[in-house]
């Protein structure tokens, strides 16, 4: 299905990991392990690495887009990440890892997704 | 896609004035795009997050910039870094990590930024004033500027505010118009005088509208001028953390809503919640992780202004702390408490002075012995996780109380 916007352009397909609540990735997230630490989220230890990472919208730190960006450097961030709304602090960090690090890592604002669970796949402005 | 460029602008993206203005350019047009803006606008001035350390990623695009000839466009302060440059012997981390996050510190210095080592920018002299255009980073000064200053700045990341500062442009979007400034969400609060009279109240009241509200603009119904800029700040920093709330108003009393129609623009609110003492008690109860025995107190997140240093030395005057009790400020601001001898009762009472950095965000309290009170709601969010800590919360008075009989405090009908 097509998504309803495309932020950050790019190809990729994993596992889902759909959170129930907004995500700080600064505070939240362990850049190391890739893992969520924030003991109060839904997903509570659950790895973004590899995921197909679908949530609301991102919340708190604005250094998110830095953990991000390193996340990537590193190879644990995400494969994709599904918004609900448009976060832009997520996007320049994905904007400045893909710069820098050659990764990609596509970011597409979707409110009609195919079901929870499997896997998705993002090619541009298709989402399955 | 139709984001429409200035002719300076194009000029910036050919690389005319070098290739760190072309790149933030080329960022700046990527993340415009994305938030739906249709052109650039001018800013007045930026707050840069982006200096603090998180890995090497942030190094490295700070490097590419100065190595890019980058310089700052308008008048740029930084937020916190990980390191206190006035009092380095507190830092107890990883030696290898300061010295990146020093020379993270020293690349923002280089592209022309103010070394202000704040996260409470707007307690500095030269403070965005109503209407001014910006780019802020951090989430806390972010909500601040909008809410308080009525200055105008969306929710900039790190490395989008450093390109927002080397263009002095930012996308015409959310927060920088008109009607993105409207509130859709409206809290009643409905809370007992001597509540309102409480400190704690408005951390507490902010930490459950981030969970409400989300990005959404909200306005607040019932209060008064009692909640003035630090209880304000208080209750914007815990929003901005919970939830990723960036503007809010209070009818009476933040600038961009004298009435509660100015503040809805006479559109009906899409959410009506009223909020009773019940909710904040919820948010306290959420807040405090344990209560067993005191190891610590923490004050100052965000940055202790000159005024709240005033509260506390009133409060300290003539006593003794029994656990380590830490004040996180600004360079500035504690240069100023220094002058007016607000810091002569605080250094008596046992008070372990932070500045350029935040207890929360770096290795500086080392192994506790038991919980952390603090007044934060944003404190109390983030550093469970961060520091391994357990925490109270408490208002500033219960913090003091506590440091002085080493115990748990809490005053107040809570």
């Amino acid at each position: 299905m097509k998504v309803d916007r495309v932020l950050v352009d790019g190809v990729a397909s994993g596992e889902v990991l759909a959170l129930d609540a907004p995500l700080s990735i600064w505070g939240g997230v362990d850049a190391e392990s890739g893992r969520i630490v924030e003991a109060a989220h839904p997903q509570f230890g659950e790895s973004l690495t590899g995921k197909m990472v679908v949530l609301p919208h991102g919340r708190g730190s604005s250094s998110s887009s830095s953990v991000l960006a390193e996340m990537l450097r590193i190879g644990t961030g995400p494969a994709g990440i599904v918004l609900e709304e448009p976060d832009s602090i997520l996007v320049i960090g994905v904007l400045v890892a893909n710069r820098l690090y050659g990764t990609r890592c596509p970011i597409v604002v979707a409110t009609t997704t195919p079901e929870a669970g499997g896997v998705w796949r993002i090619t541009g402005n298709e989402l399955e | 896609m139709y984001l429409e460029l200035s002719e300076r602008d194009r000029s910036l993206l050919a690389g005319d004035l070098g290739e760190a203005q072309q790149l933030a350019m080329e960022l700046l047009i990527a993340v415009g795009e994305a938030d739906g803006a249709h052109h650039l606008i001018d800013i007045e001035a930026a707050h840069i997050d982006g200096c603090s350390y998180h890995g090497q990623a942030g190094v490295d695009f700070a490097r590419e910039l100065v190595e890019g000839g980058g310089e700052v466009q308008v008048p740029t302060t930084l937020n916190v870094s990980s390191i206190d440059l006035l009092h380095p012997d507190l830092y107890k981390g990883d030696p290898a990590l300061a010295e990146s996050a020093k020379g993270l510190m020293d690349l923002y210095v280089a592209l022309g930024c103010s070394p202000t080592w704040t996260c409470a920018p707007y307690q500095l002299h030269d403070r965005p004033s109503f209407g001014q255009q910006i780019a802020w980073g951090e989430s806390n000064a972010i909500v601040f500027a909008n809410s308080v200053l009525g200055a105008r700045t969306n929710r900039y990341g790190d490395f989008m505010d450093i390109c927002c500062a080397l263009t002095g442009r930012a996308p015409y979007a959310g927060l920088h118009t008109d009607a993105g400034r409207l509130a859709t969400t409206q809290f009643n609060v409905v809370l007992p005088d001597s509540i309102l009279d409480d400190d704690l109240a408005y951390p507490l009241l902010g930490h459950v509208l981030g969970q409400l509200a989300g990005n959404r603009v909200s306005v607040i119904t019932g209060l008064d001028e009692r909640a003035d800029e630090d209880r304000l700040k208080a209750l914007g920093a815990a929003a901005a953390s919970s939830g990723a709330v960036a503007m809010f108003h209070a009818v009476g009393v933040t600038p961009e809503a004298a009435t509660l129609s100015e503040a809805l623009g006479d559109t009906p609110a899409h959410h009506v919640v009223e909020l009773s003492l019940d909710a904040l008690r919820d948010a306290r109860r959420e807040l405090t992780t344990a209560i067993g025995r005191l190891g610590a107190v923490s004050v100052g997140t965000p940055h202790m202004s000159l005024e709240e240093l005033g509260s506390l030395a009133v409060l300290v005057d003539g006593r003794k702390a029994t656990v380590p009790f830490y004040v996180s400020t600004s360079r500035d601001v504690l240069s100023e408490a220094e002058t007016a001898g607000v810091m002569t009762p605080i250094e008596a009472f046992g008070v372990i002075v932070v500045a350029d950095t935040c207890t929360y965000i770096t290795p500086i309290m080392g192994d506790i012995e038991g919980d952390v009170m603090t007044n934060s709601a944003k404190w109390a969010y983030y550093a469970p996780a961060n520091l391994g800590v357990s925490v109270v919360i408490g208002s500033l008075a219960d913090c003091v109380e506590s440091a002085v009989t080493g115990s748990a405090v809490t005053t107040g009908e809570w």
